[in-house]
């Protein structure tokens, strides 16, 4: 019986590395046609789903060798759009994909929900904690996690309607954009990440705040010279979790971003992020764009990994 | 000479609905050591923590009577519960300190907890501040054990080295006074026999007011006795009448070990 139960415990736990590998496996396979394709060059280039005509020096000489072997899988050619023209001067051309573009506005626009909520949520949070008495911290502590149990469409549809018009009329620019997409992304981690600090913040000892009032220090000091270090680890942590949970948020983004695949030039420009170029396209790629999908799903799978891989490695360097 | 003087002083916890204090009176002698002790429970940490006004970072308390402080430069008393500013609370603390049950490091350097108190009280001079943090770690038996990893973390000591620390944090400041809650409750005897060392060479400089579970350390190292049941101070005296000859039958009764 013993014996059963352990058993039975073990292989739980080895599932959850089982189905790691597993997801990671079948990302790297899928995405496997595309990375031969296109290598690391892939991450720096900004072209999705683009005719390009093949006109690299060995790309006619091998030409001439063989027409087959050097023109794409003509899979490739119906994929994308179903309809393409074949060029009337008979240049062969294929379809590049790059994620770029997805990739920039991933990060920026999780850049900016992390400034954007940061001080607000320390703000929060060192009222919650410090300042606010404790009826009304649990009153404004429990609309808080209110707020996170908002499902991530409705901030999508309320940031659409209500917010975009706001934020267009302040800054300039589409409604839709790199800005109102981080703003809204940065509205949607704040209550996570003011709650995570408020709670680390708690866990300062009492008698460490008064030794430090004992001699003498306001609250402002005892702030900042002995909550702040003591819950730091915490703190950090809480930003490396909204980090990651920003990072792979979709559908919220997909409502305000824009989804085109244009680098932004000004935060007020439309552009697409890796997941919301998942969810778009997955339905009609087929072929080399949907090993690309998979490719930019890897590279996503890959950023929150070492996210958190991350915090987990600063969590324990501080904790030993 | 008075440092500090308790008269008819009541105390009630926010919500409490029978004082925890009940009309206290005790002087607290300059220069000397005036130790609190009685079960748990009596009041002894309550009135400790009266002294320096620390019940006021959680609102709602109620004070009755009153607690005079003396004034060095003007030699005057002056009543610390009719305190009400901020800046005066600040005042206050910086001369009366406290040392805690347990070691409170703070987190950051061995130096820079040492000058805490210095910095926020305004003293920016480098040397200044490296003079006094010297001075306090020798006033406070460190100095020796910890002068060549002045910048390392002070989490790194041990329990009775990082209660000395706190001791020499809380005397770099200079305080008239300081109030000692339990301080050697959370350590072993050898580091205990050393923070006592030190209560006891203080006393030169500083007043001194010690809670205390444990009568040995009373009889040890205090000169005035305080017997405390209940909220109420039950029998006050110099440390050998109080531990010889008890003039109360409590007294007598806790001190021989009948109950407590």
């Amino acid at each position: 019986m013993e014996k059963l139960f352990q058993k039975i415990s073990f292989s739980s736990a080895t599932l959850v590395f089982i189905i790691l590998l597993g997801i990671f496996i079948t990302l790297f396979n899928t995405a496997l046609p595309a990375i031969n394709e296109f290598g690391l060059h892939f991450i720096v280039n900004p072209a999705w789903n683009k005719e390009v005509p093949i006109t690299t020096p060995q790309a006619k000489s091998v030409k001439k060798v063989s027409d087959d072997s050097e023109v794409v899988n003509p899979d490739d050619y119906s994929d994308d759009d179903g309809m393409i023209m074949q060029d009337e001067d008979d240049t062969p051309t294929k379809t590049i994909y790059g994620g770029l573009v997805p990739l920039v506005g991933t990060i920026l626009s999780t850049l900016i929900a992390l400034l954007f909520a940061m001080p607000i949520a320390m703000g929060i949070a060192i009222f919650l904690a410090e300042i606010a008495p404790k009826n009304i911290s649990s009153f404004v502590g429990g609309a808080i996690e209110l707020l996170a149990a908002i499902p991530s469409i409705i901030f999508g549809m309320w940031g659409l309607y209500y917010f975009a018009p706001i934020v267009a009329n302040l800054f300039g620019g589409f409604q839709v954009s790199l800005l109102t997409a981080g703003l809204v992304l940065g509205v949607m981690i704040l209550p996570f990440m003011a709650a995570i600090t408020r709670d680390s913040m708690n866990t300062t000892p009492d008698i460490l705040k008064e030794s430090a009032y004992a001699l003498g220090a306001t609250k402002f000091e005892v702030i900042k010279d002995v909550i702040f270090p003591y819950s730091k680890v915490g703190i950090i942590g809480s930003i490396i979790l909204s980090l990651g949970r920003a990072l792979g948020e979709t559908m919220a983004v997909a409502f305000l971003i824009g989804s085109v695949f244009e680098l932004p030039h000004k935060i007020t420009d439309p552009t697409i992020s890796i997941p919301v170029a998942l969810a778009n396209n997955f339905g009609e790629a087929s072929g080399l764009g949907m090993s690309s999908l998979f490719y930019l799903a890897l590279i996503l799978f890959v950023m929150s990994f070492a996210v958190i891989s991350f915090a987990k490695f600063f969590f324990l360097r501080k904790a030993n | 000479m008075l440092v500090m003087n308790i008269e008819k002083f009541s105390f009630t916890y926010p919500g409490a609905e029978a004082p925890s204090l009940k009309n206290i009176t005790l002087p607290i002698e300059k220069n000397k050591i005036t130790s609190l002790i009685g079960p748990s429970g009596c009041g002894k940490s309550t009135l400790l923590r009266s002294m320096n006004r620390i019940h006021d970072l959680y609102p709602g308390n109620t004070y009755d009577g009153k607690i005079d402080l003396l004034n060095e430069t003007t030699g005057e008393y002056d009543d610390i519960l009719a305190i009400k500013k901020e800046n005066d609370f600040i005042q206050l603390r910086q001369k009366v300190g406290m040392i805690f049950q347990k070691p409170t490091p703070f987190p950051m350097s061995i130096f820079d907890n040492v000058a805490y108190g210095l910095k926020i009280s305004g003293i920016k001079n480098k040397t200044e501040l490296k003079d006094r943090v010297e001075e306090a770690l020798k006033g406070s038996a460190l100095w020796k054990e910890v002068h060549d990893r002045l910048n390392k973390s002070a989490m790194g000591l041990s329990g009775g080295q990082q209660q000395r620390l706190c001791i020499a944090r809380a005397v770099a400041v200079k305080p008239e006074v300081l109030l000692f809650d339990e301080p050697t409750s959370a350590l072993d005897p050898i580091s205990t026999s050393a923070i006592e060392e030190l209560i006891v060479e203080l006393r030169n400089d500083i007043s001194i007011a010690i809670v205390t579970h444990n009568m040995q350390q009373a009889s040890r190292i205090s000169d005035y006795t305080a017997f405390m049941y209940l909220g109420d101070l039950i029998e006050f005296d110099k440390t050998e009448h109080i531990f010889l000859n008890p003039k109360e039958q409590q007294t007598e009764d806790y001190i021989t070990g009948r109950f407590g």
